[in-house]
């Protein structure tokens, strides 16, 4: 043992002292090169099992780690690792002029990248004090409510993958093709597809835009239903997701979960309707809600999400207007010192931009509040007493990327 | 020597109870290679199956619409490194897959293909089924045990709970088919494979419709409960691949792990017999004593060869579509002589069919009986391997607590009154 490591177990607190509490105890996943004799530890009797599930694992998403404490099968208590895929993305922005730094937002939520986009563009427009002209603005709608549909739509393929159900996910991967194809068409990219710029888009639409989105619209709807025939009401679908993963519209509330997890749990709050961004005021659609807050309604509420999204791109196609795509932005993006909050609503819950500006042209700081990590903190209340197997589907229905998670 | 050979010949028993020790090993020889070769079709069918559930070819690239992709996994699983993890009990972990491979194939002494298609017919043949198919859980225990690693341990203990509960339900539904074995002229029923089906002809219907629906209670009863024996979906929690990455065989690689698979379908087939033989009528073609006579005997005969024609046929029709292209020159010609064997196959059984018309006791007859009778049990097996791919392409996995509540609140009641019920309606016909 070097010096240095001795020194830490000087300054280590008793073993012991750990298991007070209800985490888990903080040495099942120490950082530290200490190694400590475990004959018979207090906390550890031999009911409890002590589990990693992840980095590598079928079922958590890419690298999320979850330490689970076991009783049998029952679960005492998680711990959520995460880290593994921390690129760094808020200190890159730091030696990034705005400008530059907009692609680097889409490596975030890598399914959702459009939604990411437009809060970054926007946040940073609030902060210039600049208005996206109104054709930029329908574009941006179209986008971001296609890529609602993708991310959803992934999103249910590889939860009823987590559940047992094959066969969901190649139905829903055939039906997002089709809009993947339509942002390789609109910008040249399918996942990172920085489709936004700074006060508007880059790109006029291409021709035949419309009609292909209309066209998808007519193609995708029956093909919800058809998910829904395969789910919606079969019998092991309803026993693996109702009650479970139950979290409660104050619990949701105090953790700070948003989006479909949270309108889940009866909270009726989508920013798209309670600080309407871009022209979602405009729109006429609605924010389903659920009533018990577990897995199922949470797989209603996106369900119908979907379906209002499809309402919202048909409206907005419908009603696209003529005009310019690009507001008047500053060659260089120089602006005033100041800070600024813009957040919106990505397929996964409330996507929030802070960003401080000291003048120059680049943030000073840039903090990301990514729904995926803050409903992350929710799995260890909403699984806790349940089931190996609940986990899996709690930590599907959170609907997480690691990519945002770690950012 | 020849003679004691020769002698078996003709013998309307099987050669276990013939006490020919010679034909038996045959039989078990053609038995073991057959099931394999069942078990590497059923994974190309299975791969291939699932494959247009999910919108997806399946294998497409290793011999003409994958056909010899069984054949190249084989020869990957045995090239592949032999690893047994430095922490595992190296005994337990190299016997556990021969545990469960021994189990599997052992059952499959008592199948009755037919009247005497069969290595032997034991008096207590369904008995001795259940009670070895049930020793393959002891694989998957000792598998996960052995393994030393947390997510097999869980898997194993998994599978044995589901096994003990399950099994319960299993058996009081066979109770009751054997109940039903016994309501003839002399009152006595049997536990003989052979007996069972042999019962089913002599009254004349299918234990399936018998008292109907208590029959197809008692079958619908045993069907979930051989889904959950072998650890398929939805009921495949021991492997549950999304919760416990491959269950008790995480730790398994290679051959050993192949052996595991192989084991798996086995018992498939070995349950889905168990269900042909007790609800299906083993052997016996659909509707033996409505389209009786021997021109219907000759129609029904005519079946085998007909369907190896209808293989052949798709065959070449996937010839003549194959594009035309010279990188499809190979995989063409072996599609199509792949079509020239079936058809053969289905020339020699209508010559077998038409030379044997006669039920006269002369060679060709008795060969055409014989593949008759397999052929309708394959059949009827072939179906059920069918519907454990649909239950998997369709079904989400049950969690555990809901599938001990299913096994026991459930399957283990309503069993259970299908047996009363079975005995006071066979009492009150009597």
């Amino acid at each position: 043992m070097s010096e240095r490591t001795k020194e830490q177990a000087n300054v280590l607190p008793d073993p012991a002292s750990y298991v007070q509490g209800t985490k888990l105890d903080k040495l099942t996943h120490s950082t530290s090169n200490l190694e400590f004799e475990t004959p018979d530890h207090p906390y550890l009797d031999s009911n409890e099992l002590i589990i990693n599930m992840g980095p590598q694992h079928p079922a958590t998403h890419g690298v999320l780690r979850v330490i689970l404490k076991l009783d049998g099968e029952k679960v005492l208590g998680t711990e959520c690792v995460i880290g593994y895929l921390h690129r760094g993305v808020e200190k890159i922005a730091e030696n990034r002029t705005y400008t530059m730094f907009n692609p680097y937002v889409d490596r975030m939520d890598y399914v959702a990248a459009v939604s990411n986009g437009l809060g970054y563009c926007q946040a940073v427009e609030k902060l210039l004090n600049i208005e996206a002209p109104p054709r930029a603005n329908y574009i941006r709608v179209i986008l971001t409510e296609l890529n609602r549909i993708a991310s959803h739509q992934l999103w249910l393929g590889t939860h009823a993958l987590d559940i047992g159900a094959m066969t969901p996910l190649f139905y829903t991967f055939r039906d997002r093709e089709e809009i993947l194809k339509i942002f390789e068409k609109y910008c040249g990219a399918r996942l990172t597809t920085h489709a936004f710029r700074i006060g508007g888009c880059q790109y006029e639409t291409y021709a035949g835009f419309e009609k292909e989105v209309k066209n998808f619209l007519t193609f995708v709807a029956p093909k919800i239903d058809e998910y829904e025939t395969l789910l919606t009401t079969n019998r092991i679908w309803l026993e693996r997701t109702k009650n479970v993963g139950v979290i409660s519209a104050a619990d949701a509330i105090a953790l700070g979960v948003t989006g479909p997890v949270l309108r889940a749990s009866g909270v009726k709050w989508d920013i798209r309707k309670a600080l309407p961004y871009a022209n979602y005021a405009d729109f006429d659609f609605e924010i389903p809600t659920g009533q018990n807050g577990d897995t199922y309604d949470r797989y209603l509420v996106r369900m119908v999400e979907m379906r209002q999204s499809l309402r919202i791109i048909e409206q907005a196609v419908n009603g696209i207007p003529e005009g310019p795509i690009m507001a008047k932005v500053p060659k260089v993006i120089k602006p005033a010192v100041g800070e600024i909050y813009h957040s919106i609503e990505a397929p996964k819950g409330e996507l929030g931009y802070f960003i401080v500006s000291d003048g120059s042209t680049q943030p000073y700081r840039l903090r990301v509040r990514p729904p995926s990590f803050v409903n992350l903190q929710a799995l260890d209340v909403m699984v806790r007493g349940m089931l190996v197997a609940d986990v899996v589907a709690v930590i599907g229905t959170l609907d997480i990327v690691l990519g945002e998670v770690d950012r | 020597m020849l003679n004691y050979i020769m002698s078996y010949l003709g013998s309307p028993l099987t050669p276990g109870q013939a006490g020919n020790q010679f034909w038996a090993l045959i039989y078990v020889l053609i038995i073991f290679a057959g099931v394999s070769v069942v078990v590497m079709a059923m994974n190309w069918l299975e791969r291939k199956a699932l494959a247009h559930f999910q919108i997806r070819l399946g294998p497409m690239r290793v011999g003409p619409h994958g056909l010899l992709q069984p054949i190249a996994d084989a020869l990957k699983l045995m090239l592949k490194e032999d690893i047994i993890p430095a922490e595992a009990d190296q005994f337990v972990f190299w016997v556990a897959p021969l545990i469960g491979l021994l189990a599997a194939f052992t059952v499959y002494t008592v199948i009755p293909f037919g009247p005497s298609q069969a290595v032997s017919d034991m008096n207590i043949g369904i008995l001795f089924m259940l009670g070895v198919s049930s020793l393959g859980v002891l694989g998957i225990v000792t598998a996960g045990w052995a393994s030393n690693s947390h997510y097999p341990l869980i898997g194993a203990l998994r599978s044995s709970a589901q096994m003990v509960s399950y099994e319960v339900a299993m058996g009081l539904a066979v109770v009751s088919a054997i109940l039903m074995t016994s309501l003839n002229t002399a009152g006595t029923g049997t536990l003989s494979m052979i007996g069972i089906v042999q019962a089913q002809q002599q009254q004349g219907v299918w234990f399936l419709f018998k008292f109907f629906p208590l029959g197809a209670i008692a079958f619908v009863i045993f069907a979930i409960a051989m889904v959950a024996e072998t650890n398929r979906a939805p009921f495949d929690l021991a492997e549950a691949e999304s919760e416990l990455t491959a269950g008790f065989h995480t730790e398994y690689s290679g051959l050993r792990w192949s052996l595991f698979m192989l084991a798996e379908y086995a018992a498939m087939l070995a349950v889905s017999a168990i269900a042909v033989t007790l609800w299906l009528g083993g052997w016996m073609r659909p509707f033996p004593n409505l389209l009786s006579g021997p021109a219907w005997e000759f129609i029904f005969s005519l079946f085998p060869g007909l369907t190896f024609a209808a293989l052949a046929g798709f065959t070449f029709l996937g010839t003549i579509r194959m594009p035309s292209h010279s990188f499809f020159k190979i995989q063409r010609i072996g599609l199509g002589v792949f079509g020239l064997l079936l058809a053969f196959i289905a020339l020699v059984l209508f010559i077998i069919a038409i030379a044997g018309r006669n039920a006269d006791g002369s060679l060709a007859a008795r060969t055409r009986e014989g593949i008759d009778y397999v052929y309708w049990f394959m059949f009827k097996v072939a179906i059920f391997m069918y519907l454990f791919i649909w239950y998997r392409a369709t079904w989400p996995r049950y969690r555990f607590d809901q599938l001990m509540r299913v096994g026991w609140k459930v399957m283990l009641p309503i069993s259970l009154g299908v047996l009363i019920l079975t005995a006071i309606v066979g009492v009150l016909v009597k």
